[in-house]
């Protein structure tokens, strides 16, 4: 089992992204996810920057895959989507149906993303059939479903669990970063680079609840199933995603490698760093908010 | 035909008020979790099922099955069974989200008709082509995520039919792409067939208002002559950066009434109205208003104006008595 950096979800300078990838060549992570997959505004980096990205990354020895826009709305968002996939020097990350058509259609090896919703065998074995070789479960899928599911999978597709970060739970055509600042999407003035882990939304009384990334819904609480590498191990999992934060990453693969290793204080050195609270009821066939420590305290 | 009206059929009384008042065809869904309206005391069992679909074709019209949340391993049977069972009772059409089950439903039934269901989250003419090319679906029910200029580019690129939502309620978020239920309560429509699950609803009297939680989450907090809504998850106030708002979308429903001569302009298929959760009387109503609207503008296009009493009459009916034209009109994105 190793370990994957997943596609920044944020929106952060031109400088802090180029600065993270280039401390990401010497993270002990297997493969690295890039590309804008959340808002097609979003244009410090634009794909032949990404495409760069890609060359250094794999030049140190990473296995880069490109990562597909989640939501597709027009027709540059197509356009861009053709130009990743006929690029054809890295393996690409499909997150939605469009992408898996250009995808087949090329004849092109692909990753199924956890927004392609596969919730059962028959599915995945379409998506196998289509040339998808690696495929990440829906997020709020739990382990019973999971192993369920991997008790018909299909020869040679590989499995990757999105293992640590804050969930992305939703899309949407509206920005609820700009409708905070009362600014219309068209001119949204690109707020979310305030925001390098996303705006906080709290209840009414004050409970973190979720995050506000533009047009993505993100949980606040920071998925974590570094206590459940055993389980992983056990249901054939090959790769572990985890979802960059601003701060400290280094630091949060550091943890994951050490509880890959057996160290026993790993989730420990992990909560150090976490942005949030730890979630991971989804894992349990609980609501995602739950925390398995909470309950069992 | 285009701009069919397709109206929501919770149960048999609703479904034939729905076919009385001129829909063109219904849709419903049996009594499990393999529709997205899997609420306790709605939809259909098999008899009834069949009366229904005798009720409709008796007088010409049709019903359409929405099997429409993603089969889960363990119970795949339970999705599988629903798809023979709507091709033996005579289905007009499946409402299917599923790829697996698409396939399955291809392979079992290829003369049962398919249609993608909005849980499908295709917004792009090359995901409905997928689907097309793929599984023969016939026609594509769009999230309401798209304006209309994007509407008319998927129309523009396919062979399917396109359906849009014309009416009730508002999802903001990419249908199928949200699991802000599941976090909330562990069932999303994805996988249990409900949103805002009623059994994780709580309502408490407090000093200091009205208070509705879900699984214990305050959604919102109601001071006096405040109306309250039923608390759907998004629709909820909440604090960012120190404001307390509707961070997500205010309690407001769709209607698209004004854009009707657009839409038959682009080409729409059929006009979808959201509700098998409400009453028959909702249903009779909503229904024969759109049933005006839609005859008006396919009688004339370019003189089309919805009449004040139509407004009136669906803003009585609607969430927090307010409405939005949606995506659909590119100023609210």
């Amino acid at each position: 089992m190793n370990l994957s950096l997943g596609p920044l979800l944020y929106y952060w300078s031109r400088d802090d992204v180029l600065a993270f990838y280039d401390e990401a060549k010497h993270w002990p992570v297997a493969r690295v996810y890039l590309g804008e997959s959340v808002c097609s505004r979003r244009h410090l980096l634009r794909l032949p920057d990404w495409l760069a990205l890609a060359e250094q990354l794999a030049a140190a020895g990473k296995e880069v895959v490109l990562s597909t826009q989640t939501l597709v709305e027009s027709e540059s968002d197509l356009k861009t989507l053709r130009r990743l996939v006929s690029d054809g020097r890295f393996l690409v990350e499909a997150n939605e149906w469009g992408a898996v058509r250009l995808l087949s259609g090329a004849g092109a090896p692909f990753i199924a993303g956890s927004t392609l919703n596969v919730y059962n065998p028959e599915t995945l074995g379409a998506l196998a059939e289509l040339g998808a070789r690696r495929w990440l479960p829906p997020v709020e899928m739990s382990h019973a479903t999971l192993a369920s599911l991997l008790e018909q999978v299909p020869d040679g597709m590989e499995t990757e669990v999105f293992a640590y970060g804050r969930l992305p739970l939703a899309y949407s055509a509206r920005c609820f970063t700009a409708r905070h600042y009362n600014l219309p999407k068209d001119d949204c003035q690109f707020r979310c680079l305030d925001h390098p882990d996303g705006l906080a939304l709290a209840t009414r009384e004050g409970e973190p609840f979720l995050t506000l990334n533009g047009i993505q819904t993100q949980s606040a609480g920071v998925y974590t199933l570094i206590g459940e590498l055993p389980a992983l191990r056990n249901l054939g999992v090959v790769s572990l995603r985890l979802s960059p934060q601003s701060r400290h990453m280094e630091r949060v693969i550091d943890a994951f490698r050490a509880a890959l290793a057996g160290e026993a204080r790993a989730a420990e050195k992990l909560a150090r760093v976490m942005p949030g609270p730890a979630v991971d009821g989804y894992w349990h066939g609980q609501a995602g908010l739950d925390h398995s420590a909470a309950r069992l305290a | 035909m285009p701009l069919d009206l397709i109206c929501p059929a919770g149960n048999l009384v609703s479904l034939k008020v729905a076919i009385d008042h001129g829909a063109d065809a219904v849709y419903m869904g049996f009594r499990d979790n393999t529709n997205a309206r899997a609420f306790p005391g709605l939809n259909f069992d098999e008899a009834q099922a069949a009366e229904g679909l005798r009720y409709a074709h008796d007088r010409g019209r049709k019903v359409l099955l929405a099997l429409n949340t993603y089969p889960q391993p363990d119970t795949w049977t339970r999705w599988t069974d629903a798809v023979d069972r709507a091709a033996k009772l005579g289905m007009d059409a499946v409402i299917l989200a599923d790829a697996g089950l698409m396939r399955y439903a291809v392979k079992q039934h290829p003369h049962l008709r398919l249609h993608l269901s909005v849980q499908g989250s295709a917004t792009s003419y090359e995901a409905v082509n997928f689907y097309r090319e793929h599984f023969g679906i016939q026609r594509a029910v769009l999230p309401r995520v798209l304006s209309l200029p994007q509407v008319e580019n998927v129309v523009k690129h396919t062979d399917a039919e396109i359906e849009l939502f014309g009416f009730g309620g508002l999802c903001v978020m990419v249908e199928g792409r949200c699991l802000l239920s599941s976090y909330c309560t562990g069932e999303s429509p994805n996988s249990a067939g409900v949103c805002s699950p009623a059994k994780a609803v709580q309502w408490t009297d407090t000093p200091a208002g009205l208070e509705s939680r879900l699984n214990g989450v305050l959604l919102d907090r109601y001071g006096k002559g405040e109306k309250a809504g039923y608390p759907t998850l998004c629709k909820g106030r909440f604090e960012v950066g120190g404001e307390t708002y509707y961070a997500i979308e205010e309690p407001t429903s769709l209607n698209t009434l004004d854009l009707l001569p657009e839409m038959l302009k682009i080409g729409i298929a059929a006009i979808k109205i959201e509700g098998r959760q409400r009453s028959p009387a909702y249903v009779a109503q909503v229904t024969k208003v759109w049933r005006a609207a839609i005859d008006a503008v396919k009688k004339n296009a370019d003189g089309f104006k919805p009449a004040p009493a139509w407004q009136a009459e669906l803003n009585k009916l609607s969430e927090g008595q307010s409405h939005t034209l949606g995506a659909y009109h590119r100023p609210w994105k």
